[in-house]
């Protein structure tokens, strides 16, 4: 669908909220063009693209709230969502829990969308999983991979004034390189606002070393091992804290930050003080919506700051009945770091392993966040500053933050994707005493 | 993956983590319009549009989705109702077979301008990506059905009952958990409406009403003065029921150290005892590691089936196709050509199964017209099939899909999906104390907990709800912290002892992901109560600062 100007976006939402009989009204506009293709066995195997546009309106009656969504924007559509909602509103219970919308409120410009992205044809995709395909036939790999684009924008008004609008592209693309005898396997994996920044054939050829590099792998003893991972492996366990720091959780005793007695680790040192780690919607690297879903601004927030947890999230309800600023979850992390290479911190490793990939990372203890995964794609021995040999994957179960805790060193961040999640991060590779491998696997 | 086609529900609070991503696609609506249908002869002229229109534009193979999917979540904690979810999506999807390739496009405007259109893309699509083949596609053959229909075997459709009586229930089970002691509940009704078309050039035109029902529920205990907490899960199975599913019957329970449910479910009961169980587990000995026999409960085994026998015996895993996401598979074409691939020990047999009554992969024909039927996946302990779309039918030697294709959505294109995966129980007759009596050191497990498994299925990881620690055959009191990894070869040989029929329960997801973009289906596994041999456990407990 065509994109909303936001011009065009303030008077559609204007109208809708013309219609509207409730005590407050709140309406949320999102249109977006997706587009991926899929490949595997060196071939491309699925492909497509969803156009969609949904408009969102919440209707309140005192503390009774209504939802009603529809994808026409004719008038009579508009009105008809508009009643649904209402009707709704009045069938559903009191919810002790509702706050009054937010007033008018003011956002910083955004730096999320780029026309070249927006401008993505099938043929572009197509051409780009070309490019990837030759890599593999050039190395006699097998390829597998994934390329998604989205382009897209999202605004809100309510009856209290407020008026949010943002555009943003987003692309993110993966692969898997093995080899033919299924001995080697690696992977790599790109995101980025701007297309013009993705070389499909550059990732490829980084997963096809780490493919070729990986196969006969030694099989070491699990146990505790220094390990240096790299920001695609380092995503998937970080995450885990940012969705853990919800205030209301913490507070109610059942969150990793709870503490006995009611407190919290809020304002406390949770982690090696070289740990700062901060969300910023504006950074260049890695810019993000400066409005929060619920219209509240995204502003740029630390979250630890040299070890010590400085803020945590909270929602609307929550920080009125504590008291404090209501800090939504932020979209878009960065974790700052040093200024070494992954080569550097290689080479200043006497005896380490390092992990390029972790995977089926899940939840073992939420009192201590102590998770469970494996690696995966490449994992390698190193020995006096060198990479020796490939080793066989390993499982762990280690905790994000006694895993901060047992820093040694930080590298240069870079933005990598999560491949749990695909939420783009901005992390540096790190280097970790005492990581926990409990068990070997087979699988490669 | 596909987040941003879903709604996503917030404030689902601590348990959040418990559950996957919650999808819900489609727009909210009144829940009286859920019990609309859209007429079959309305359907029919749709599909015949679309199959017109891409065959004039050159596709030798087309077929036709129109879905009606609908959602209602009913969402509490304690005393309050958090959210209640209607949605509905309507639309099609067309697949189309142009120039040797598969080519998909789907609309939610069912005029038959807009149908064309999608047609044309699809087609388009399909010719664009062919040159990016090493060779066609080949489809089994599949005769036409012509006009069909099958309803799923409810008793009560969970859409006709009135909101109101699903939140007094969840608030009771709500107000007894907290009674019981609970500091915290969460309680959830999942009720799903499939109302699925089919249509395509083979000549089949196929009508089906898929329902299915999940409630469940959260329980957190906390110790104030050590901060500690403990939590506890509800034991009731997602099922391929209507509402029916939640009017308890004692001839479904199964009485024990607690008290486990067959095709009937008793919330208020569970949420009681786990409110009981979450404070006891707060005391609970925390488990020395090492190795134990473990008996496993089905509400407990059916992930462990999920993970370790229904994902690597997935055919699209087992060629390469999801080597970029979920992965493949170490059951490789050659362990099942050498028919000897020593799977399980001789006790187990595990069998697919799209038609169990109840279960939740259960549909009359799958998502490219195929008739569902059953299936040996280990025979003997051995591995002998896998499980197949038409498309992958002529690699294994087979003339005909074994009808494992679903999609998610209309929008989304269909693709191999597990069907039900199940234990069969033991032939001789064998009651779960039975079990318990022949172990000298032990765990029994019950509930479903923490899991994880690497990308080609060897090496796994799982916790549970409930740990009861079995000393000379006898139950000796509750352990907490425990986890169990092992090889899955050696697991499955390690199998000693299954439960005989009258155990026999169902387990399964509701939510299970696959694919870029991801798609979640749901899916069900059955078995009796099982003893594995000498597994290894550890001590999952960790301090922080």
């Amino acid at each position: 669908m065509a994109i909303l100007t936001k011009d065009e976006a303030q008077a559609l939402l204007k109208k809708v909220l013309s219609y509207s009989k409730a005590d407050e009204c709140e309406v949320n506009l999102n249109g977006s063009n997706n587009g991926n293709i899929r490949y595997a066995r060196n071939a491309v195997s699925t492909s497509g693209g969803v156009s969609q546009t949904n408009l969102v309106v919440s209707s309140a009656f005192g503390k009774k709230l209504g939802v009603a969504t529809i994808n026409e924007l004719d008038d009579a559509s508009l009105e008809k969502v508009v009643r649904r909602s209402e009707e709704l509103a009045q069938l559903a219970p009191e919810n002790p829990e509702f706050v009054s919308f937010l007033g008018p409120q003011k956002y910083a410009e955004s730096v999320t969308f780029v026309p070249a992205t927006a401008a993505i044809t099938p043929k572009l995709r197509a051409d780009a999983v070309a490019q990837s395909l030759q890599v593999a036939k050039e190395g006699k790999l097998v390829a597998a991979g994934y390329l998604e684009d989205n382009n897209g924008f999202a605004a809100m008004m309510n009856s209290k004034g407020l008026f949010a609008y943002n555009t943003s592209t987003n692309v993110n693309f993966s692969v898997t390189m093995r080899t033919t005898d299924g001995k080697g396997s690696g992977y790599a994996t790109r995101g980025y606002n701007d297309i013009t920044k993705l070389d499909t054939k550059a990732v490829t050829k980084i997963a096809a070393e780490k493919g070729l590099k990986s196969a006969a792998a030694q099989a070491i003893e699990p146990g505790k091992y220094t390990v240096i991972l790299e920001p695609a492996a380092a995503a998937v366990l970080i995450e885990n804290i940012f969705f853990g720091l919800d205030a209301r959780q913490a507070d109610e005793g059942r969150s990793f930050l709870s503490k006995p007695g009611g407190k919290t680790s809020l304002g406390e040192k949770l982690v090696d003080e070289r740990v700062t780690m901060y969300s910023d919607p504006l950074n260049p690297e890695l810019p993000t919506s400066p409005w929060a879903g619920d219209g509240r601004p995204q502003e740029k927030v630390t979250w630890i700051d040299k070890g010590v947890v400085k803020n945590l999230t909270y929602s609307r309800y929550w920080a009125a009945k504590k008291g404090v600023k209501a800090i939504p979850s932020p979209d878009g992390v960065i974790m700052e770091g040093g200024t070494k290479s992954l080569d550097e911190l290689i080479k200043s490793t006497k005896k380490g392993i390092l992990v390029t990939r972790l995977w089926y990372i899940r939840n073992v203890d939420p009192q201590t966040l102590l998770l469970t995964g494996l690696t995966r794609d490449g994992t390698f021995y190193i020995e006096n500053g060198v990479i020796k040999y490939p080793i066989k994957n390993f499982r762990f179960n280690e905790s994000p933050v006694i895993m901060l805790n047992n820093l040694e060193e930080l590298g240069r961040p870079e933005r990598t994707v999560s491949v749990e999640t695909n939420t783009n991060y901005l992390l540096p590779p790190m280097k970790i005493r005492d990581f926990n491998f409990t068990s070997l696997s087979d699988a490669v | 993956m596909k987040r941003r086609d879903f709604i996503y529900l917030t404030g689902l609070g601590a348990t959040a983590a418990m559950l996957p991503g919650i999808p819900v696609m489609g727009h909210d609506i009144h829940p009286e319009r859920a019990l609309e249908k859209v007429d079959t002869t309305t359907k029919k002229r749709m599909a015949d549009v679309a199959l017109n229109a891409a065959r004039s534009k050159g596709a030798t193979y087309t077929d036709v989705r129109i879905g009606r999917y609908l959602n209602q979540y009913v969402i509490t904690r304690e005393d309050k109702v958090e959210n209640i979810v209607n949605t509905e999506s309507y639309g099609m999807g067309i697949r189309v077979i142009a120039n040797g390739g598969w080519g998909f496009a789907a609309t939610d405007k069912t005029d038959n301008d807009s149908i064309a259109k999608a047609a044309d893309l699809a087609v388009a699509i399909a010719k664009e990506n062919s040159r990016l083949l090493t060779e066609p596609v080949r489809l089994a053959p599949q005769k036409g059905y012509g006009e069909v229909a099958w309803k799923a075997p409810i008793e009560k459709n969970a859409f006709e009952v009135p909101i109101k009586e699903k939140v007094d229930l969840l608030l009771s089970v709500n107000d007894a958990a907290m009674k019981g002691g609970a500091n915290f509940i969460n309680s959830y009704l999942f009720m799903v409406n499939e109302q699925k078309y089919f249509a395509s050039t083979d000549g089949s035109y196929i009508d089906q009403d898929v329902h299915r029902i999940w409630p469940t529920f959260f329980i957190t205990k906390i110790d104030a003065t050590s901060g500690k907490f403990e939590t506890r899960n509800a034991l009731s199975a997602p099922m391929g029921m209507g509402y029916e599913y939640l009017y308890a019957r004692p001839q479904d329970k199964i009485q024990g150290i607690t008290t486990l449910y067959k095709n009937r479910y008793d919330m208020l009961e569970d949420a009681k005892a786990a409110a009981g169980q979450a404070t006891e587990k707060l005391t609970a000995k925390s488990v020395e590691p090492g190795k134990y026999d473990l008996i496993l409960d089905p509400s407990h085994l059916w992930l462990t089936i999920h993970e370790s026998t229904g994902h690597p015996t997935e055919l699209d895993r087992v060629l390469g196709y999801e080597a970029n996401f979920a992965g493949t598979s170490f059951l490789t074409l050659d362990k099942w050509e050498s028919k000897k691939f020593n799977y399980g020990s001789k006790l187990v047999n595990i069998f697919a199964d799209k038609t169990q009554v109840g279960s939740l992969g259960a549909v009359g024909y799958d998502d490219e017209g195929v008739k569902c039927g059953q299936w040996d996946i280990i025979k003997d302990g051995v591995l002998v099939n896998y499980q197949a779309t038409r498309d992958q039918a002529h690699i294994v030697g087979l003339n005909a899909s074994q009808g494992c294709c679903y999609a998610d959505n209309w929008s989304s294109v269909q693709f191999q999906r597990m069907p039900n995966i199940s234990l069969m129980a033991g032939k001789e007759k064998k009651s779960i104390d039975d079990l318990i009596k022949g172990v000298e050191k032990g765990i029994y497990i019950i509930g479903d907990g923490s899991f994880s498994i690497d990308q080609q299925r060897y090496n796994f990881q799982f916790g549970g709800q409930l740990y009861y620690e079995i000393k000379n055959g006898k139950i000796a009191g509750m352990l907490k912290d425990v986890a169990y990894q092992s090889n899955t070869q050696e697991f499955w040989n390690s199998c000693v002892g299954i439960a005989d029929e009258s155990d026999y329960r169902l387990g399964g997801s509701f939510f299970d992901g696959k694919g870029q973009p991801m798609q979640t289906s749901s899916v069900s596994h059955g078995s009796s109560t099982a003893r594995f041999n000498g597994v290894n456990v550890i001590n999952t407990a960790r301090k922080l600062g």
